[in-house]
């Protein structure tokens, strides 16, 4: 493990640095810190969860706001006057304070496509920056000086070197706290939200949930800066808490490299320096009338972005030996306690009925009047060609989407008004007919997804890493799926690294992870080599023996033949055919649905 | 304006010749060494089960999709095809999916079909409209209806008509029957003879290979991502590999997978 | 408050709306056919303005060397990028043009005052100057990102904006700028007093956007970058090519933002930095109309105009959080209207 060499090699630095350095450099790092604590809660919401907020600077300067009015008002009302002017409680109430915004701005937005909350954090930046302004109590634009020190059992934190040991350690307490997370359960959500959401909502994860964490938690952070900003600067005004310094800590996320934690360090610390430099050094080249740096800045940015749209940090890692970078940080306990599994309907029992579906997409009937039905270990294949309505049938199947008229029922509920999610809950597990999986993420991660409803500790445990016990039982399972579908040697290879066929058996590994007693593939053998296809069918074959109930649509006719049970096939959104494989395939209806019957 | 038309008009000479060509999706090979040629004047279409790779042929050589090889068209070598150029050039693509401007009129749909040659003011475009209502009285009647609103095969019609607007030489047609209700498909394959008489080269993609084959002047079978046969179309139509390639009787492996 | 003044406010709001809704238009069109949100819409605004104001007032001019150097960059990427293929007559013909147009250009800021030709030449030679650089803008900074995600064309569109500001600040100075009006004169209907330039801007607006909605109804051209921002798969099958759709949004985006600023210029003192706050305004029309609708977003800019005035007197300070606030309850319907999970 070198990366831990680095973590205490700089861990010593940084515990030597203010005995050596010149407290001008000191009042640098310090800011670093402070800026270092606000990205890192944007790497999880910007470059993990993928979603953009410009507001961080607003929730840093309410927190210091917060701070500094309990702090510096002489005469607290009534309700707070207990609080008696400690920076502790001024942490707390900012940190509530904060949370309660981010939930309601959260639940504003997130609802909404990507571009509604940078668009609406703008306009909470800017509106808390002039209403911070037109606050006369707090200074207005002049601000607030006199804001007392830290004390800490009687120590009174007063000197920025001091400062410096607290913030530093309060910085890498959170990115503990971060990549924790990321390495959990909850963390995997958050993970699977950028390019993975109706995936995700597959395999039981509450995306809005997920991403109001991630939202939430980068408010905290930023708040928790904001309270750590006043107390070391001890002054405040609006100034640094306006819009262009919430655009600053994403172009610091995006300069380190936003989706990684020690990005957040990186980023900080490249920005603070290198608008130091150009203060400097332009005015010496360049002639000191113009104000050059943010015309060099802004170009630098998009010079980046244009070479390397994912910031510095995996240029870095790329530099470092591959020894470095092994995948393998994950363990696993193979003692672990295997996870309970839900009782199977009984054989042959009714599972999944489609009862008169018809579907229409504005004239266009997809689906007309469309019946079939799904028993508990049996094979069904859905067949027919290209533009038959295979799709839309399935999509309705697993609740995607709602039929026009007529009803899905799944174990004996209908399915109106059901999500992915719900069904997922109840039972049913899919695949997608274009792969969908996470390809930065490893092969155990992305299969441990789908155990996700399977797992019950939340936010807190997984950032102390409390719940290593429930999580070595996920692990273990998805590495038992993965063994199951013969991806056991690419365990902890990168999901994108898979050939297209190992890539469609990881998403049946990971539908199986959910203990369904449903399973519905879209085209499990498309991309598949000949030996992988015989295995798959193997598999099929014994998950069938176990009790499952699979559906298949598929085109691979050579494929279905041999393994269904029964089979339906689908012309012009109607059924055509339904029956026993040898019977399919002489049907003169068949034939010409697939081959054309125009003369 | 082609300065290569001068150089060889004695027909019927090759409008397309596509040498080697490769495409990958990731590190999957989607298409791997298809030699494909079409004669000024001629229908060649390429049939094959779903899956096969059809699709991906065609959006490669319109230059929708990176892929390695030679492809000539028109008397130019291509090595990476820019869409554009080919477009100016008189090649036209009726895809898939259709593309249509949903939230746009019928007619404006099929306007917007001679974009280019609008740019280059060619001003007879006017007049291809007309033909094209010609061809398609029901486009006509539905001139100012929202694209989006048309049936599956009215559809099908305006987006062929679209590419026609293109005054192109080789129309490309992606599942030109996909959805659609036999009467209607037979409709617009007769439509497919008419403009091969009227000198377009047609390239068509099908599932529905016996109409296909029925239509065409020389055919390619596609399978796997490679072209396994390929012939005189009246040839192909009885030859039995087609058949076992479509409904899964060429099994390979029925006997192992069945033990 | 009484009549007199409510006419007064209506006024101010119902111009100052009218340039938003103006704004809010075109960053809905930069953004349904490029998916970019130009924030630096509000730097063509800057330097329209600045640029008449520094016009009248005899200053020196600086922006046409700005210019220069970016169109000289754009010729110079043009030959280098033709390097290894054979140039076409219509590609030379192309070049000259751009060489040509420079070259005009540069012997009218050098050989005339300026400061003494009539208004609507200075308003013209404005729109010259600036409108150019939008399809560059396009060109060297977005057109290499064409298939980047939405964040990293979202950081680009505003370091853009952060390097604009910057040079807005090199060749303007950080003075404001404020130009004559158009005319000085007052109607008078009863007892409420009109000003006439406030008609020019709300007429003129009027007119740009009524010429917009002809050109995307009516011309071929128009109707290409609907089809753009509709399909565009579609559209480049018919060899409308994103890059030619881009350049001529962002044709359009810096011509209404110059326009919008040589308009106001009268009316409101702009200084090099004012640029953003009033395209965010813009903004605040265009998330109104749900980044889709066009007259949804102008009925909303005109809106967050006439708020924005009638707060200035009733509560001047809370102005802007007032306006920024607009925006909640729609964000409310919205998202109570959305229900389904979408991946990016």
């Amino acid at each position: 493990m070198k990366p831990r060499i680095l973590i205490i090699l700089v861990a010593c630095v940084a515990l030597l640095a203010p005995l050596v350095l010149p407290s001008f450099q000191i009042t640098l790092l310090n800011y670093i810190g402070l800026y270092a604590l606000v990205v890192l809660g944007l790497v999880l919401l910007t470059g993990v969860g993928g979603m953009t907020s410009f507001g961080q600077a607003a929730f840093v300067g309410l927190s210091a706001y917060t701070t500094t009015y309990l702090t510096t008002t002489a005469a607290l009302p009534d309700w707070l006057s207990w609080t008696n002017g400690s920076p502790w409680f001024g942490l707390v109430f900012g940190l509530l304070l904060t949370a309660a915004i981010a939930l309601i701005l959260g639940a504003l937005t997130l609802r909404l496509s990507g571009h509604y909350l940078p668009l609406g954090t703008i306009a909470w930046g800017i509106s808390l920056y002039y209403f911070f302004g037109t606050m006369t109590s707090m200074g207005g634009h002049t601000g607030v000086s006199d804001i007392p020190p830290l004390t800490f059992f009687g120590l009174i934190l007063d000197q920025g070197e001091e400062m410096f040991y607290v913030i530093w350690v309060i910085l890498a307490a959170a990115m503990f706290i971060t990549h924790n997370l990321l390495s959990s359960r909850e963390g995997r959500a958050i993970r699977a939200l950028k390019g993975g959401q109706l995936m995700a909502e597959a395999m039981g994860v509450n995306t809005f949930r997920s991403k109001m964490i991630a939202f939430v938690i980068s408010a905290l952070f930023a708040a928790l800066s904001g309270w750590l900003y006043a107390h070391t600067q001890r002054f405040i005004n609006p100034s640094p808490f306006g819009l262009h310094m919430g655009i600053d800590y994403l172009f610091m996320a995006l300069i380190g490299g936003v989706s990684s934690v020690w990005g957040a360090l990186l980023g900080a610390g490249t920005l603070t320096i290198m608008k130091q430099w150009l203060e400097d050094l332009l005015p010496l080249i360049l002639g000191s009338d113009g104000q050059y740096e943010s015309i060099v800045f802004g170009l630098l940015i998009v010079l980046l972005m244009q070479r390397s749209p994912s910031g510095l940090w995996p240029f870095l890692v790329k530099l470092t030996p591959s020894s470095w970078r092994s995948n393998n940080h994950l363990t696993i306990d193979d003692n672990a306690k295997t996870l309970d599994r839900r009782d199977l309907p009984a054989r042959e029992s009714l599972l999944l009925e489609a009862k008169d579906v018809t579907r229409r997409f504005g004239g266009l009937i997809a689906n007309n009047k469309m019946n079939l039905s799904l028993h508990a270990g049996e094979i069904l294949a859905l067949i027919g060609p290209n533009g038959a309505g295979k799709s839309t049938m399935f999509n309705q199947l697993s609740a995607v989407d709602t039929p026009t008229e007529g009803e899905i029922i799944f174990r004996g509920k209908s399915l109106k008004g059901k999500n992915a999610r719900q069904v997922a809950e109840m039972g049913m597990s899919r695949t997608f007919q274009h792969v969908k999986m996470l390809p930065t993420m490893s092969v155990l991660e992305n299969v441990a997804l789908g155990a996700h409803m399977r797992g019950q500790k939340g936010v807190i445990s997984a950032s102390l890493h409390l719940e290593r016990e429930e999580e070595q039982r996920l692990l273990k399972e998805a590495k038992l799926q993965i063994e199951r579908v013969g991806l056991g040697e690419y365990v902890f290879e990168e999901a994108g690294n898979l050939a297209l066929g190992q890539q469609r058996l990881l998403e049946i590994a990971r539908a199986l992870c959910s203990d369904p007693c449903a399973l519905l593939l879209d085209e499990p053998a498309a991309g598949l080599r000949f030996l992988e296809k015989q295995a798959l069918a193997e598999l099929l074959v014994k998950l069938r023996g176990e009790g499952l109930a699979i559906l298949l649509v598929e085109h691979d006719m050579d494929f279905v033949m041999n393994l269904a049970n029964r089979i339906v096939v689908m012309e012009f959104g109607e059924l055509i055919a339904e029956g026993l494989p040898h019977e399919i395939q002489t049907n003169p209806a068949v034939l010409e649905a697939y081959l054309g019957g125009v003369e | 304006m082609n300065q290569s038309q001068t150089a060889h008009h004695v027909a019927p000479e090759t409008l397309l010749d596509v040498n080697n060509l490769h495409v990958s999706y990731g590190k999957v090979e989607a298409l791997s060494d298809i030699q494909l040629s079409l004669k000024e004047g001629q229908l060649v279409t390429v049939i094959g089960p779903n899956g096969a790779g059809k699709s991906t042929l065609l959006s490669a050589i319109m230059g929708l999709l990176p892929s390695t090889g030679d492809i000539l068209f028109d008397g130019e070598h291509y090595t990476s095809p820019e869409i554009e150029t080919l477009v100016g050039r008189g090649l036209g693509l009726v895809p898939e999916k259709r593309e249509l401007f949903n939230t746009m009129s019928v007619q404006d749909n099929l306007l917007l079909g001679a974009f280019q040659r609008y740019r280059r003011g060619d001003k007879s475009y006017l007049q291809s409209l007309d033909e094209i209502y010609e061809l398609f009285p029901r486009l006509q009647e539905r001139s100012k209806q929202q694209a989006g609103t048309l049936s599956g095969g009215e559809r099908q019609m305006l987006a062929i008509g679209r590419a026609m607007m293109g005054k192109p030489r080789l129309l490309m047609l992606d599942e030109p029957s996909l959805g659609l209700a036999p009467l209607i498909t037979r409709e617009i394959f007769r439509i497919f003879n008419d403009l091969r008489s009227k000198g377009v080269s047609i390239l068509l993609v099908e599932q529905n290979a016996r109409a296909a084959l029925n239509v065409a002047d020389y055919a390619y079978v596609l399978e796997g991502g490679k072209i396994t046969i390929h012939g005189v179309a009246s040839d192909l139509a009885n030859d039995s590999r087609v058949i076992d390639a479509y409904l899964g009787l060429a099994s390979k492996h029925q006997d192992i997978l069945s033990n | 408050m009484n009549v007199q003044v409510a006419a007064l406010l209506g006024q101010d709001g119902l111009t100052n709306g009218a340039i938003y809704a103006l704004l809010s238009l075109s960053i809905l069109l930069v953004f349904t056919v490029t998916r970019i949100l130009l924030i630096p819409l509000g730097e063509f605004v800057t330097f329209g303005a600045l640029t008449m104001a520094a016009i009248q007032t005899g200053k020196p001019l600086a922006l046409e060397w700005l210019l220069a150097t970016l169109m000289l960059i754009d010729i110079a990427l043009d030959v280098y990028s033709r390097r290894d293929r054979t140039v076409s007559r219509k590609q030379y013909q192309m070049i000259a043009l751009k060489a040509a147009y420079l070259a005009v250009v540069l012997f009218v800021t050098q050989t005339f005052t300026l400061s003494e030709l009539p208004m609507l030449a200075q308003s013209i030679l404005t729109l010259c100057l600036i409108v150019p650089m939008g399809p560059i803008m396009y060109r060297l900074f977005f057109q290499p990102l064409a298939d980047a995600a939405p964040l990293v064309l979202l950081i680009v569109s505003i370091a853009v904006h952060v390097a604009m500001v910057g040079i807005g600040l090199l060749l303007f100075g950080p003075e404001g700028g404020h130009t004559k009006p158009f005319s000085n004169s007052m109607l008078q209907i009863s007892n409420i007093f009109i000003k006439s330039q406030a008609l020019w801007v709300i007429f003129s607006a009027l007119f740009l956007i009524l010429a917009l909605f002809f050109a995307f109804e009516r011309t071929l051209y128009g109707k290409a970058l609907r089809a753009a921002a509709v399909n565009q798969v579609g559209a480049r099958l018919l060899g409308i090519s994103p890059v030619f759709a881009g350049k001529a949004t962002f044709a359009l985006a810096a011509f209404i933002g110059c326009a919008s600023g040589i308009l106001i210029a009268p009316i409101t003192t702009l200084y090099y930095d004012s640029g953003f706050v009033i395209s965010l305004k813009g903004f605040v029309g265009a998330i109104i109309g749900g980044l889709a609708s066009y007259p949804i977003a102008a009925f909303g800019a005109v809106v967050v105009g006439l708020i924005e005035a009638f707060s200035m007197f009733w509560a001047s300070s809370y102005k802007e959080i007032i306006v920024f606030t607009l925006i909640i309850p729609f964000l409310i319907w919205r998202s109570m209207k959305a229900s389904h999970v979408e991946d990016e």
